[in-house]
Order: structure tokens, then sequence, then C-alpha cells
């Protein structure tokens, strides 16, 4: 018999986030495979840029933090790629996508999920950033988490989507960047640019405040937008 | 082709054959003098851009709401139009900052929005084209993404500061300034019904010739 009335009754909607978040950090735990590479990745990336650019001790002003955010964003792209490979070879993603739970639910756990593997490689670069480029980047820590949170979900609200998406496409690991980027560069910018305004030896909260506050706003319509696209795309 | 596509496409050549005449007489601009003239193609055809992601983002909605693919068509035609429509603003914008502000680009909130916008266009169209099966609903994904930033677009010049002219410019325009901008964008927006019709056409004949060679194979 099939039809809706013969289905097992749908778990709720934050239990199934939950249950995702776990899986995904239960596996990492274990494995540490993301978080290895994607810190390595990362602060090779950040070295590279300071043997290239500093000079005599010091680095190009405004550096730090477009350096910063060009390691985080191509770190975060390893990691998304990775993070549904792994789906992909278990064919895990379609067990999930068969679960009789709300699809949103199954994205925001991941979503939530590369969130977490991001901060936390965001956690080790920060200081080595602030090290190497002697950025003063902890000055005003409250406003720095601000930034890094708003614009990480940003980032990782359409990478989940989309590496999601990609998980049946052919060339995907070409692919991801392609379309991820161009559609992140409003985010990356406002992260770039709040982190820069951060870094001013005249500190001027009015001016982070807005492009925190535009975070949030890229923030909420990535995730609305995503999760309804989440739900549409992943019916097949 | 529609019966209505040969009267408007002699009518669209005439307006564009037009068009230059019109541009010429109007007058010059008190600053800059008639450097500004390359406006009456850059403002028309920056409007086609805008509208080609916001069509390509409604079809492709519809299309992943009801799966038709008619929806998934228009999207296709307008994420390439997109790109075209992009490629001429990007091209005379640059031209008249050139003259007009002493550069090619200035990495405001207007130029830089556009860009990303004319990237997602190609970003849609790499996908369509190297994403094999299954890309028409990713890129649909996409697409929506690309219609979410016009707003962004549009508005970025009243609310970031830049050297761009704000979009209070066009309602505040002298008349016989105004009666030849309003021409080009009547010529510009038949131009973008037109080719929209061609694209649509032309994929339907592939789709019914996809058809024809599976029922000849089976």
């Amino acid at each position: 018999m099939t039809g809706p009335a013969s289905r097992p009754p749908a778990a709720p909607f934050a239990r199934t986030v939950w249950m995702v978040l776990r899986k995904d950090l239960t596996v990492e735990m274990r494995s540490g495979e993301i978080a290895y590479t994607t810190l390595v990745f990362a602060a090779s990336c950040v070295l590279i840029f300071a043997f290239a650019l500093v000079r005599e001790g010091r680095a190009p002003e405004g550096g730090a933090a477009g350096i910063l955010w060009i390691a985080i964003l191509f770190a975060s792209t390893l990691a998304l790629g990775r993070a549904f490979e792994r789906e992909r070879q278990a064919e895990t993603l379609r067990a999930l996508l068969l679960a009789p739970v709300p699809r949103p639910a199954i994205y925001v756990g991941k979503l939530l999920g590369i969130v977490a593997l991001v901060v936390a490689t965001e956690a080790v670069l920060l200081p080595l950033v602030d090290f190497l480029f002697t950025a003063r980047l902890f000055a005003h820590p409250f406003w720095l988490a601000g930034i890094v949170v708003t614009c990480t979900v940003g980032l990782a609200s359409v990478g989940t989507l989309f590496a999601a998406m990609l998980v049946r496409a052919r060339s995907r690991d070409m692919l991801l960047p392609v379309l991820l980027y161009p559609i992140v560069v409003p985010v990356i910018i406002a992260g770039v640019q709040g982190t820069a305004a951060l870094l001013q030896p005249a500190f001027d909260a009015a001016v982070v405040r807005f492009w925190l506050l535009l975070l949030v706003t890229f923030d909420v319509v990535f995730v609305v937008l995503a999760l309804w696209t989440f739900e549409a795309v992943m019916s097949d | 082709m529609p019966k209505w596509f040969t009267p408007a496409a002699i009518l669209c050549g005439l307006m564009f054959i037009i068009s230059p005449v019109l541009i010429a007489r109007a007058p010059d601009e008190a600053a800059m003098g008639m450097v500004y003239k390359i406006y009456y193609y850059h403002m028309p055809s920056a409007w086609m851009f805008l509208l080609a992601p916001l069509v390509c983002g409604v079809s492709s909605a519809f299309f992943l709401a009801r799966g038709r693919a008619e929806d998934d068509r228009r999207a296709w035609a307008a994420a390439e139009l997109t790109v075209l429509f992009g490629a001429l603003t990007l091209i005379t914008g640059p031209l008249w900052a050139r003259r007009a502000w002493g550069t090619w680009w200035v990495w405001d909130a207007r130029l830089t929005s556009s860009l990303v916008g004319w990237m997602i266009g190609w970003a849609y169209l790499i996908l369509r084209r190297y994403g094999g099966p299954g890309s028409d609903k990713l890129a649909a994904g996409v697409a929506l993404f690309g219609a979410v930033n016009v707003p962004f677009i549009y508005i970025s010049v009243n609310y970031w500061r830049t050297i761009h002219p704000p979009t209070t410019v066009v309602p505040k325009l002298r008349a016989d300034m105004g009666v030849p901008l309003w021409f080009c964008v009547f010529a510009f927006l038949l131009l973008f019904i037109l080719l929209m019709t061609m694209r649509l056409r032309l994929e339907h004949a592939r789709t019914r010739l996809d058809a024809m060679y599976v029922a000849l194979d089976e």
C-alpha cells in the first residue's frame, strides 16, 4: 500500500536537524578527514600569501582581511565538495532523502555541520593571520565573532545547497566553485569590508554595524531561498 | 514563427536604423558634451540586463514548482540574453566611464553587482552545457540566486557612495533627451522579445527533433 496514510509519521524538524548534524559531526570526529585537510589547506594558502606579500615584517594595508576570506572561501569549497562526496560514495544522501523527515531539516542539519567545520578552521586561521600579518584582529572580539559567523553562514548556506545539488552532476568538482563564487561574492565582499573596518586604527562601530547588518540580510535571503530550492531540487 | 514576428523584426530593424539619427539630434549634456550619448544604448541594454535574470528566475521558480519543460526553455533563453545584454552593458559602461570619470572601471556597488550578475549568467550556461543529466533543475536553483541579485543591482546606487548616476536621473530628463532614450528602450525591448521568441522556437524544434529520433529508434 502506498500513499501518505501508510507512511510513518514524520520526525519533528528540530530532532531531524540534530540527528543529521550529530551524524556528520560523529563521522568527522572519528575520521577527522575534512577538518584536517581543510585546515592544512587554509593554512598553506595563508602562508603562501604571507611569503608573497609580507615585506620586512609589514603586510600591505588592508591585505589581511582579504587574505583571510580568500583562504576561508577556498577551504570551504574543499570541505563542501568532500562532505557531499562522502555522502555520494556511500549512497547515504539518497537514504537521507528517502527518510520520512522534512527535507528542509536535512538541509539545515547539513548546513550546521558545514558551518561547524568552517568555524573550527577559522578558529585556527584567525590567530595565524593575526600573527603573520600583524593585523590586530582580536582588538574587537565580539564584532569579529559577529562578522565571522554571519559571513560563514552566508557562504555555507549557498555552498551546502549547490554541493548537494551537484552530487549527481558530471564534473561536480569543477562546477562547484564556478556556481558558488559568483553568488557568494557579495557575502565575501561584505565580510572583507567588515573585517577591514575592524582593523582600522580609528575604529568606527557604525561602519562595522552596517556590514554586519548587510551580512545578516544576505544570510536571511540565502537561507530562505536555499530552503525552498533544496525541497524543489532534491525531489527526484 | 508566429505571424507577428516578421513585421516586428522589420520594425525593430527600422528602430535601430533611426535611433542613431535621434541620438545625434539630441542636445549635448552641459558637463560632458556629446560623450554622454553612449548612455542611449547603455541604459536600455542595462535594463534588459536586469529584465533577463528576472525572467530567468521567475521561469525557473515555475519550472521547479510545476516541472513544465517550456518554463525551463524560457529560463535558458533568458540566461543567454542575460549574458548578451550584460556584455553590451559592461562594454558600453566603461567606454562612457573612461571619458566621464577618467577610468575604465571602479569597484563600486553598482559595477561590482552587475559583474556578479553577468557571472551568474555564465555559471548558469556552463552548468547547462557541462552539468550532464539533471542540470536543468540545478540551473534553476542558480537562476533563483541570479534573480535575487537584480534588486540589489538596481538599488545599489542609491545606498552606496558611488560615482555612477543614481536611478533618479531618468524621470528628471528633459523631453528632447527623454524621447530618444525611451525610443531606444522600446527598440531594445523589442529586440529582447524577438531574440527570446527565436530562441524558444529553436529549443522547441530541437525537443521535437529529439523526440523524433527516439521514436525512430524504437
